[in-house]
């Protein structure tokens, strides 16, 4: 065991928390990640019929833990169509330990951002496994190589990939996570862009030291303090500042939002006139799947990998890029990203750079 | 002098007005009634008193919210087949999944899942399953079930499934109707879904409904083609709304908001139109309604519509006032009986519009009925009464500057004359009917669907819109007045070129030669 501070205890997740992950998941998915709506529905259905999920703390694993790590590949819109499908999610899990030939003792979130926060649960659920509260990016990204699996040197391989009509593959080597990235999201496109995935296998050890530790619980948390915000008719995007210690950024209407789809990714620039106080200024947004860079009346204001996160004014939901729209009233903020996105690794693979742009990343949160 | 009439069914009342040119000739209020068209007939015989009046009359807008009540009251729904060409993907949540349970009881009935529908490229998910969708027909036809509604997956961008899906069922089950999604919807199954069987629910309510509004005209010597207005503010022939109720789902509020718009002159503007049950606040932004964010519930119902957003305060003329506490204000009202219960009105219920007659903001009924009221009592009541409908506009209002407040509705007298954040209340002459105002001013619209390729998303846009125009044009909007009321585009993944789906749609005044022309059509 390393040293660190003690586990939490484990404990079952309850029917009233469902809504507060997907809430929560889909403001830490800083506009990607897919709208966890239908992947609710799935799971609301899941517990409906007795399945109940432990949430287990990676903390308290033995070091020689076999966790799964799952996560759904799709291009934004379509998921929106063809909606998730945890019985091939449990799918790819089975495929992994048929190959490794070793079970698995938890399972655990690629991504905790979007619907892809509700995958593992899917899963989960149908594996009768535990979930485990960590994830590989604390927020949504677009690619494989930006994950804390890649910032910390863990191999990428094998992943197993399934689609819905019982194709399946197994990718068995790839010299780097750019080459696995760029292997399964091809696959994924001939799948039609959308494909359930078992990611390496990982170890205790490697769930407690390369991974964002205990972002199911920030997610509960984000999404309980919407629903209490709510309760109380307060305003709930404050709600999630306050909660999150962030920051707002602008308050404005959509004016344009203009997106471009390539093979894996939306891409896209959103522009948002102010009202109220930021009356007269207007705020600039670039997305790749994800916000990811921000501009107040043509200074940069915000890049990744701090989270920018665009939600509605009034019922603070979060605005996934792929489905925000002209005429609405937002409210841009932004919420601090974990340490180790922000250490010099950490900046190679999840920076402005890694995104294309020739800028150095200045926290708003730096002094 | 052509004249118009602008009418409004709503859940108590039916208002009329009969229009010639900017001016309000005559105007009626009638209770709404069981079966619709005999209110509908009494307003319309109100307002058409000889032959000749009917001959000047060149179109009748109606707008109702007899389609959406009857969602919200399950009431008049008819039970419907769910048909979702999908399989294998959006296997594990049926359609339904996400419905409120006392409405499944009233709609839901067969559920089929077909494999078939398109991916996101256009391509076949699995190859069509003709032979399920024939067998699903016959099930359709064998059940006695009149109505299904039919969603595939990626159908906004390729509709060939449902097509041929609406193709087979026609041949096996004519009698049945069909709706399909791509009509209706946007990307997002669900969602589309849910408003396709809503629709397929409210088919037969429509037929009789619009069938008795067509019958009332007729009976009341128009001759005048009838119109039906939706949820943006546009109007459709009636004949085309019949297939299409879910948009006029919000048809009222919409009214109301422009109606106010028209009688103000004031094109941005809160508004607050006070009825017997309910104050409804809404926005005017140039001229039209300030729509709502994204995901709107219908009856519980998850939609993407594109609705007016109004937040909704029980406060109107029927709200009755506990007669021992005058703070004690409310929700119940007692509605459309207000001219029986109300003390002005002979009866035994203490209501809003009682504190107002003996506060001497209105004259209706008897004010010597209400002459034990102590003046303290009707200050504290009236008190109460304005800081519910201070609190309900200040959490509509979303600009730091003061705006105007347009009040209208039977009960806009309830509407105080200082409201923080508000620069001045804007009272109008007519303000009981500004709903049918609304109606009567009606849109004409022009839309685009339309996938380019080869071309920059400003020049699409561009294309997309003068196309649009042309065809509003044609509709017979007068040309200086056309305006963009929707636009969305959409990059379409894979398919070669840079290809963008542009939705546009453009509306604009109907002219009044091209009324006259519809009427002799």
């Amino acid at each position: 065991m390393m040293n660190g501070p003690p586990p939490n205890a484990d404990r079952w997740m309850l029917v009233e928390e469902l809504e507060h992950l997907a809430t929560g998941a889909w403001i830490l998915g800083t506009g990607g990640g897919g709208d966890p709506y239908h992947a609710l529905l799935e799971l609301k259905e899941l517990y409906r019929l007795g399945h109940r999920i432990r949430i287990v703390d990676p903390l308290g694993l033995p070091d020689d833990a076999l966790i799964a790590c799952v996560g759904q590949m799709n291009a934004p819109l379509v998921v929106q169509e063809r909606l998730n499908d945890g019985v091939i999610m449990a799918e790819t899990v089975r495929m992994m330990e048929r190959y490794i030939g070793q079970s698995f003792d938890g399972i655990m979130l690629w991504e905790i951002g979007g619907a892809n926060c509700l995958q593992p649960f899917l899963a989960a659920a149908h594996l009768n496994l535990p979930v485990v509260d960590c994830d590989a990016m604390g927020r949504a990204f677009p690619q494989a190589d930006m994950t804390t699996f890649a910032i910390c040197g863990l191999k990428p391989h094998p992943w197993t990939m399934a689609d819905i009509r019982g194709n399946s593959i197994i990718f068995t080597e790839a010299v780097d996570w750019a080459w696995m990235e760029r292997m399964t999201r091809r696959a994924c496109a001939v799948f039609g862009s959308s494909a359930a995935t078992c990611k390496a296998p990982r170890s205790g050890h490697e769930a407690k030291t390369a991974t964002v530790l205990h972002t199911v619980t920030k997610a509960l948390s984000l999404g309980a303090a919407v629903q209490e915000a709510r309760d109380r008719h307060d305003d709930v995007v404050k709600a999630v500042i306050d909660r999150e210690g962030g920051l707002l950024l602008f308050k404005g209407k959509v004016a344009d939002v203009e997106r471009r789809a390539t093979e894996a990714h939306l891409r896209g620039h959103l522009i948002i006139e102010g009202l109220d106080r930021f009356s007269g200024s207007r705020f600039e947004l670039d997305f790749q799947n994800e916000f990811s860079v921000g501009w107040l009346d043509g200074e940069l204001s915000v890049t990744v990998p701090d989270l920018i996160c665009v939600l509605d004014t009034l019922s603070g939901e979060a605005l996934g890029t792929e489905t925000i729209r002209f005429g609405q009233r937002v409210s841009v903020i932004v919420l601090p990203a974990p340490a180790i996105l922000l250490s010099e690794a950490g900046l190679r693979h999840v920076g402005p750079r890694a995104f294309g742009y020739d800028l150095d990343f200045k926290s708003v949160f730096a002094a | 002098m052509t004249q118009r009439i602008g009418i409004d069914v709503g859940g108590t009342n039916t208002d009329a007005v009969l229009i010639a040119g900017n001016d309000i000739v005559a105007r009626i209020k009638t209770p709404t009634t069981r079966d619709i068209t005999s209110g509908v007939l009494a307003a319309m015989n109100a307002l058409v008193q000889n032959r000749t009046t009917a001959q000047n009359i060149s179109a009748v807008m109606i707008g109702t919210t007899h389609f959406v009540n009857a969602v919200v009251q399950r009431d008049g729904l008819s039970p419907v087949a769910a048909m979702r060409i999908a399989l294998p993907a959006a296997a594990q949540v049926r359609p339904f999944a996400d419905w409120p349970e006392d409405l499944r009881r009233h709609v839901e009935g067969p559920v089929f899942q077909i494999r078939g529908g398109h991916e996101v490229d256009g391509s076949p998910i699995v190859p069509l399953d003709h032979e399920a969708i024939a067998q699903a027909a016959r099930a359709i036809r064998a059940s006695g079930i009149s109505a299904v509604g039919v969603t595939a997956a990626f159908s906004p961008l390729t509709a060939a499934a449902e097509i041929e899906a609406e193709r087979i069922i026609r041949d096996i089950a004519p009698e049945v109707l069909v709706t399909c999604s791509h009509r209706l919807g946007r990307i997002g199954l669900l969602a589309r879904e849910n408003v396709t069987l809503l629709n397929a629910s409210l088919q037969d309510l429509a037929r009789r409904t619009i069938e008795g509004f067509q019958q009332a005209r007729l009976a009341s010597g128009i001759a005048a083609p009838l119109f039906i207005t939706q949820n943006d503010g546009t109007m459709v022939r009636a004949e085309h709304a019949t297939a299409y109720p879910v948009l006029c789902f919000g048809s009222g509020p919409t009214n109301s908001l422009r109606g106010a718009a028209f009688l103000s002159g004031l094109k941005d503007a809160m508004v607050n139109d006070v009825g017997g049950t309910t104050s409804d606040i809404g926005t005017l932004a140039s001229g039209f309604p300030r729509e709502a964010n994204n995901v709107v519930y219908v009856g519980g119902v998850r939609t993407l519509f594109r609705m007016p957003d109004t937040f909704s305060v029980g406060l109107g003329g029927g709200t009755i006032v506990d007669q021992a506490n005058p703070r004690n204000i409310g929700p119940k009202s007692v509605g459309f009986r207000l001219a029986s219960e109300a003390l002005v009105f002979g009866g035994n219920t203490l209501t809003c519009s009682d504190i107002a007659v003996a506060a001497g903001l209105t004259d209706m009924g008897d004010p010597s009925r209400v002459s034990h009221l102590s003046a303290q009592f009707v200050k504290d009541a009236l008190h109460r009464i304005h800081e519910i409908g201070i609190d309900a506009v200040n959490h509509m209002k979303t600009s730091f500057e003061d705006v105007p407040l347009i009040a209208v509705g039977g009960a806009a007298f309830l509407v105080p004359d200082e409201i923080p954040g508000i620069s001045n209340v804007v009272r109008v002459a007519e303000p009981g009917v500004a709903n049918a105002v609304g109606a009567a001013m009606a849109q004409v619209s022009g839309e685009i669907d339309h996938i380019f390729q080869d071309v920059s998303r400003d020049d699409a846009l561009a294309t997309a819109r003068s196309l649009a125009d042309a065809k509003a044009r044609e509709a017979g909007a007068e040309p200086d007045s056309i305006e963009v009321i929707e636009l969305e585009d959409l990059p379409i993944a894979y398919m070669r070129g840079n290809a963008l789906r542009v939705r546009i749609r453009v509306a604009g005044r109907m002219a009044q030669e091209n009324l006259m022309q519809g009427a002799i059509e």
